[in-house]
């Protein structure tokens, strides 16, 4: 049966469509305004007022400036390390831990279960997190980046869940034909929960990409940054002047400012280019995890 | 469960009980890859969990780093005397507090706001569009959020070209105390609101769709099938995700403040989670800003204490 649309209800879809496309003006024009000034020239640039829809001019130097920025190849090559490395780490740890977590007939399986809950809500905190790092010997090396976050509890109790929702029987007629633990987690568990290992590293690895506090507290060696961390050094100190040796003195100020957008734009298109195409896998996580509620 | 229904069988039968004993024993053999996969994990809560916890002693102690967690003098109280006698003592309160206040008052609602748009849009497409474009700022890292807002509020950024073309003068936005909490409020809203109406719509999908029906039946139209359908359905999520946020009031993350604020405004920028950093990995001083953060911890669990039982008093939804 269909019912008439009242006038309001006409008026109000209207306003609504409007109001979502600059909801979607507003997320969006941040980004490509930063995409246009990056590629601006850099004088024009700086003499620009108001808002931009195209580039002023045109200008790959502070590209090239930021790709010939010896922080920022240092940075890349750290954070993706980083990201690797601890992304293997996440994953062995969470599904070890899930695996075990859900098998039923496990004696100590609900303490278990309670320690680590506990440590959902309370928490030592920032100085003693601090000072057990540094007492480990891991201030200044990549354990301190890639250990402390081994496992999210969330995330563990997430594929937990997953995991229990695979039928018995499978694992049943395996352990008839003899085989153990080990072999049922890579045999069957594994192969059948691919949709949300996939949710699990695409967590962790964009965790472990856009993460720079605890490089922050952990790391003194530059050599050590990871890329956000460089970033932030370029963003917010303000300290573009190493990139803009080879240019005028009298120029020096204005590329400093597109090279502040090209650095922006280098270190977000991995995100931004993977992003359309992960994007449904991480709202199936989220899902994933409200549902267990 | 079942090895206690078993026992209970073997009673009533007369059967003689397994012992606790050697039920843990059976279970510890039959289970022993179990318990080795539990290793590494146990392992690594005691390290990295609980052994921060058992850090935590230094906040009544005059922690040196040589003497260690145990060795170091006990001092009682003294370092939270020293905090609520600090001359920023207020100052932290108020701040935190208010920066709190303002996100329950603003950036909480958002994306339930956005959900019911969203959810009166038609076209499906464009609805997929919108919340597509609403999830991106998510997984932009906070140091680039902070760059683009540090760029776009400077003297001669963005916004104040945009207001400078209505013949307004530029305002230094980062160097006012007065804008610090607006500006830390509202680009937390653009970061989230897409990201967090996902678990919002994932409610509104559970609802009945027959009671949708029933509504139009009785004549109700669009708004009033939201008022007295859509609302009803989710208000369980909105309710447990507000008693989560009032406790974690207190805890308002400083990743993001420590890269904003500065000197010029600490007065309304400068929170409990900053100093605590600012004290301890600058200042070195870690017995005293670990008793500052523990006090942070322990008001936070009361809140959140608090928020769950007034809930579950004047409502039927709870946390725990």
């Amino acid at each position: 049966m269909t019912f008439k649309r009242s006038l309001g209800e006409h008026v109000f879809s209207w306003f609504n469509i409007c109001l979502m496309l600059s909801l979607c003006f507003v997320t969006l024009y941040p980004f490509i305004y930063i995409l246009f000034a990056s590629l601006s020239d850099p004088t024009e640039m700086a003499r620009f007022r108001g808002m931009l829809f195209y580039p002023q001019g045109f200008s790959l130097d502070a590209y090239k400036a930021v790709l010939e920025n010896p922080m920022v190849a240092t940075g890349y090559r750290n954070t993706l390390f980083y990201v690797t490395a601890g992304t293997v780490i996440n994953l062995i740890m969470t599904t070890l831990g899930a695996y075990a977590l859900s098998r039923r007939n496990v004696y100590f399986k609900n303490s278990i279960m309670l320690i680590i809950v506990i440590t959902m809500v309370f928490n030592g905190g920032l100085i003693p997190s601090f000072l057990l790092v540094n007492n480990l010997g891991m201030l200044n090396t990549p354990w301190a980046l890639l250990l402390p976050g081994a496992i999210s509890s969330f995330n563990l109790i997430i594929m937990r869940t997953a995991f229990q929702g695979i039928p018995v029987s499978l694992e049943e007629s395996a352990r008839i034909d003899g085989a153990n633990d080990w072999i049922i987690l890579s045999r069957i568990i594994i192969p059948l929960s691919l949709p949300v290992i996939a949710v699990m590293i695409l967590w962790y690895a964009v965790g472990h990409w856009n993460s720079y506090f605890s490089a922050l507290i952990y790391m003194r060696d530059r050599d050590l940054f990871p890329l956000q961390l460089v970033l932030r050094e370029i963003l917010i100190s303000n300290s573009t002047d190493n990139m803009m040796t080879g240019a005028a003195t009298g120029d020096r100020l204005d590329i400093g400012i597109t090279i502040k957008y090209a650095t922006i734009i280098v270190s977000t298109l991995p995100i931004l280019v993977l992003y359309p195409f992960l994007q449904k896998y991480f709202v199936h996580g989220v899902l994933i995890g409200a549902l267990k509620e | 469960m079942p090895d206690l229904d078993k026992n209970l069988v073997q009673a009533a039968a007369g059967i003689p009980v397994e012992s606790k004993r050697s039920i843990i024993k059976k279970d510890l053999i039959r289970n022993r890859y179990i318990y080795l996969m539990l290793l590494p994990v146990m392992a690594y809560y005691a390290i990295f969990h609980y052994g921060p916890m058992y850090g935590l002693l230094i906040a009544f102690k005059d922690y040196g780093i040589a003497d260690g967690v145990w060795r170091s003098p006990w001092v009682g109280f003294t370092h939270f005397h020293h905090f609520f006698e600090n001359p920023y003592f207020w100052r932290l309160i108020r701040n935190t507090a208010l920066i709190n206040i303002y996100e329950l008052l603003f950036a909480f609602p958002a994306p339930i706001l956005l959900a019911l748009l969203l959810n009166e849009l038609r076209r499906i497409v464009f609805k997929r569009v919108v919340q597509t474009i609403s999830y991106l700022p998510h997984f932009i890292s906070i140091v680039v959020v902070a760059g683009m807002l540090v760029d776009f509020v400077a003297r001669d950024g963005l916004i104040n070209n945009i207001l400078g073309l209505f013949g307004m003068e530029p305002i230094a936005f980062l160097q006012e105390p007065g804008w610090f909490r607006s500006i830390y409020v509202s680009s937390g809203i653009w970061q989230g609101v897409g990201w967090g109406s996902i678990i919002y719509l994932a409610a509104m999908s559970t609802i009945d769709p027959t009671l949708y029906d029933a509504a139009r039946i009785d004549g109700a139209g669009r708004w009033k099938q939201t008022l007295h359908v859509t609302i009803p359905g989710i208000m369980s999520t909105i309710v447990i995700l507000f008693i989560l946020n009032i406790g974690s009031m207190l805890s308002v993350g400083s990743e993001k403040i420590i890269l904003l604020y500065n000197p010029l405004t600490y007065e309304t920028a400068d929170v409990i989670s900053t100093y605590v950093y600012r004290k301890g990995i600058l200042g070195a001083d870690f017995g005293y800003s670990a008793a500052v953060g523990l006090f942070n911890s322990v008001i936070s669990f009361i809140l959140l204490t608090l928020a769950n039982t007034i809930s579950k008093r004047v409502s039927e939804h709870r946390l725990w």
